[in-house]
């Protein structure tokens, strides 16, 4: 069990490792020199003035030493939680930058990945077994499913933000608002979240629905399924079991769909304008803050990392095979 | 009687058309009897012995009844059939060695299976480890997951949780096929066991090997394309077969180690009918090598010796001595077969035709039969 683990922390180590190396490497390949973007928007008209700032900023950024050493300087900052500052918002170094929007991110991610899976799940379970229902949920659930964000997000805000005007579009609250715990402004931060929780949630919903339907579909038909009703167990049993096996592939299918929902989540973010990390990714990028971009991205590894290892450890509890795989592995 | 089946009817629903894969099949099984089921892969066997128990979506009830213990069973009923699996008719099913779920202890699948019937486990707790015991296997299965334990675990765990609640009727499909020479001895001792120790009153053991009937089965019935073409005493059937296709199983037995299945018919070409469209007349008839022109006319299945039915328009020919005989009408018999014509068919081998008599192809005494199919020297 242990050995099991310590075998599954070591490749998501090797992983956030891999994934680190490719986020340092990637913003130095992009076209344009930061620096000089920054220091251009100064605007000086002196040759020896542009000169020094350009300096001051390249050493302010670290870009002034081999690159090697830069790579070298990156993990010393990693494990400093130390990701240098932003170009964008500067001076404020870039962590400060995440943490403000994290939480943001969170708020939509958290909830529309819980309640797709869960509710996917209860819905397909659903439709396997009752005709109306699967002729109506299972269209509806492919529409979804083959829905980009980019465009069902557009359409919820142009329909029900800027056509209907159902809900406010663009920022986390009412414009003008200085946060506050009153009850108008919590009703402005769910207002302005709800478009964007809704537009990840249904992409996922329907794909986890349609998953769902087809596992329990096929578990109804397995052997076991046949055996209990063959010797009369209740048609509550049968489901039961179908249902709990069906769940096992699903729980690998969401590790595999973490990067494909955070994917889905930027867009979003960008198209509502709503301040998380999938909206300061869009900022960095257009601003070439490329320490910026690399933290956020930093970040988002270690996310999908730790929730893998998550989903690996709840693997594990509801699938006695693999205890038992662990148990061959271990001797 | 503890079953009767009256000219039974079942068909599998399909684009091209109803299979008929039982077609008009009446037999009776006693109290205490293990009655065998044999025949070719694709006869209906299974088809037959399902719908006793659990008729699956695409089966279709076309016809006859089934009695058990004198009353009807409402097997096409799923809802009112519910109440008697398990406690009235049971199976092992063909495919006993996946039949588990795979994510549940055995033990506590088997008390959610029982709480769902409205049986308590702990009333049947101490008879379940009882019978653990008696198959052979150690009490720690009941803690085990099905992965955990090896084939033919997992199926002596299937024959007790099918019969816990000591059910009238047991089907037992190809119970033996998967296994050795030696287990599968085994395992049609233990099905007597079960009838003997009253855990079941009737057996129906199914199999395309009729070599673990001759030790296991008091009757034989064999079946092809659909319906049965002769039953009678086991020793009778495997000493003294009368019809042309039970002769050619018998020939064909395989040595020791070959599957059945895997080998055509010794001595007779082809496969048999497509059930969608089966022909007229004898379905046997396009292999048999005694046809002659009766036999484009559906022979009955009767009684042509006592406690012996057959449905073959030679053996009625062979036997002779009936009315029957007279209303077969057909010329030229050779040879003049009294009622008490012994255990030789005096067979009529048609040039070209190399089924061996049966007699040349096996020992006649069961007793050596026995050895023979379960490979002793
Ligand atoms: N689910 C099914 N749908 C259509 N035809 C089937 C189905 N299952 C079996 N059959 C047909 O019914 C016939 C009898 O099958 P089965 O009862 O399994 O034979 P056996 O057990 O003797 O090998 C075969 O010809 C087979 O093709
Ligand atoms: S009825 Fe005719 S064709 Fe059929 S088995 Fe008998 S002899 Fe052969
Ligand atoms: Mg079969």
């Amino acid at each position: 069990m242990i050995g099991y683990f310590a075998r599954k922390l070591g490749t998501y180590v090797l992983a956030f490792f891999l994934g680190a190396t490719i986020d340092w490497g990637i913003p130095r390949l992009m076209p344009g020199n930061p620096v000089q973007i920054y220091v251009a928007k100064f605007q000086l008209q002196s040759p020896g003035a542009w000169e020094a700032l350009n300096k001051l900023f390249t050493k302010a950024f670290g870009l002034n030493v081999p690159v090697w050493k830069q790579y070298l300087n990156f993990w010393n900052g990693v494990i400093h939680w130390n990701f240098g500052v932003s170009y964008t918002q500067f001076p404020e170094p870039v962590s400060h930058v995440i943490f403000s929007a994290v939480p943001y991110t969170l708020a939509l991610l958290v909830p529309a990945i819980t309640l797709s899976y869960v509710l996917g799940n209860r819905v397909g379970a659903m439709a396997a077994r009752r005709k109306a229902l699967d002729n109506t949920i299972l269209p509806v659930g492919y529409f979804f499913q083959a829905m980009p964000y980019a465009w069902l997000a557009l359409a919820m805000a142009f329909f029900l933000g800027a056509y209907y005007r159902w809900f406010p579009i663009g920022g986390a609250y009412a414009q003008g608002m200085v946060p506050n715990a009153s009850w108008s402004f919590v009703w402005s931060l769910i207002s302005h979240w709800f478009l964007p929780f809704m537009t990840v949630f249904l992409v996922s919903f329907g794909g986890w629905a349609i998953g769902m339907r087809n596992l329990v579909i096929y578990e109804l038909e397995t052997d076991y399924s046949r055996y209990l009703r063959s010797l009369g167990a209740s048609e509550r049993l049968v489901r039961r079991y179908a249902y709990r096996n069906a769940v096992l592939p699903q729980l690998s299918g969401l590790a595999l769909q973490l990067g494909v929902v955070i994917g889905g989540n930027i867009v979003t973010e960008v198209v509502f304008n709503y301040p998380g990390l999938g909206n300061l990714i869009f900022k960095a990028i257009s601003g070439e803050d490329y320490f910026l971009l690399q933290g956020i991205f930093l970040f988002i590894i270690v996310g999908v990392c730790i929730a893998n290892f998550l989903i690996d450890i709840i693997y594990v509890l509801v699938d006695p095979r693999t205890r038992l795989s662990m148990q061959g592995a271990q001797a | 009687m503890t079953l009767e089946v009256d000219k039974l009817q079942i068909s599998y629903r399909t684009l091209r058309g109803d299979v008929r894969a039982v077609d008009g099949v009446s037999f009776a099984v006693d109290d205490g009897e293990i009655m065998g089921l044999a025949g070719e892969s694709g006869c209906g066997k299974s088809t037959l012995g399902n719908s006793l128990v659990y008729l699956e979506g695409r089966m279709k009830h076309a016809g006859g009844t089934v009695r058990l213990d004198g009353e009807v069973l409402p097997i096409s009923d799923q809802r009112a059939m519910g109440r008697y699996r398990l406690k009235r008719v049971s199976i092992i099913p063909q495919y006993a060695m996946s039949a588990l779920n795979p994510t549940r202890k055995v033990g506590r699948m088997t008390a959610e299976l029982l709480k769902s019937r409205g049986v308590r486990y702990d009333s049947v707790e101490e008879e379940l480890k009882r019978r653990i015991d008696l198959v052979g296997l150690p009490q720690g299965v009941l803690g085990m997951y099905p992965f955990e334990l090896s084939g033919g675990m997992r199926q002596r765990a299937t024959m007790v949780i099918s019969t816990l609640l000591d059910p009238s009727l047991l089907v037992a499909d190809e119970v033996t096929s998967a296994l050795d020479v030696s287990t599968q001895r085994a395992v049609g001792e233990m099905l007597m066991e079960f009838r003997d120790e009253r855990f079941v009153k009737t057996i129906i053991v199914i199999t395309h090997d009729l070599s673990i009937l001759a030790q296991v089965a008091d009757t034989i019935t064999v079946m092809y394309a659909g319906k049965l073409v002769e039953k009678a005493p086991a020793a009778t059937v495997v000493g003294e077969p009368l019809h042309p296709y039970t002769q050619a199983l018998l020939a064909s037995l395989p040595e020791v180690g070959v599957r059945y299945e895997d080998a055509p018919l010794a001595g007779i070409p082809g496969r048999p009918p497509s059930l969608l469209h089966p022909p007229a007349g004898c379905r046997f008839g396009a292999r048999c090598p005694f046809a002659f022109e009766k036999c484009s006319q559906d022979p009955p299945f009767m009684e042509l010796r006592p406690g012996h039915e057959v449905a073959c328009w030679k053996a009625v020919r062979d036997i002779g001595g009936t009315s029957v005989l007279a209303e077969a009408d057909q010329p030229g018999t050779e040879g003049p077969a009294g009622p008490g014509a012994g255990s030789e068919v005096p067979a009529v081998p048609r040039p070209g035709a190399q089924l061996a008599s049966p007699t040349s192809a096996v020992s006649p005494g069961p007793g050596e039969w026995t050895g023979q199919g379960t490979g002793q020297p």
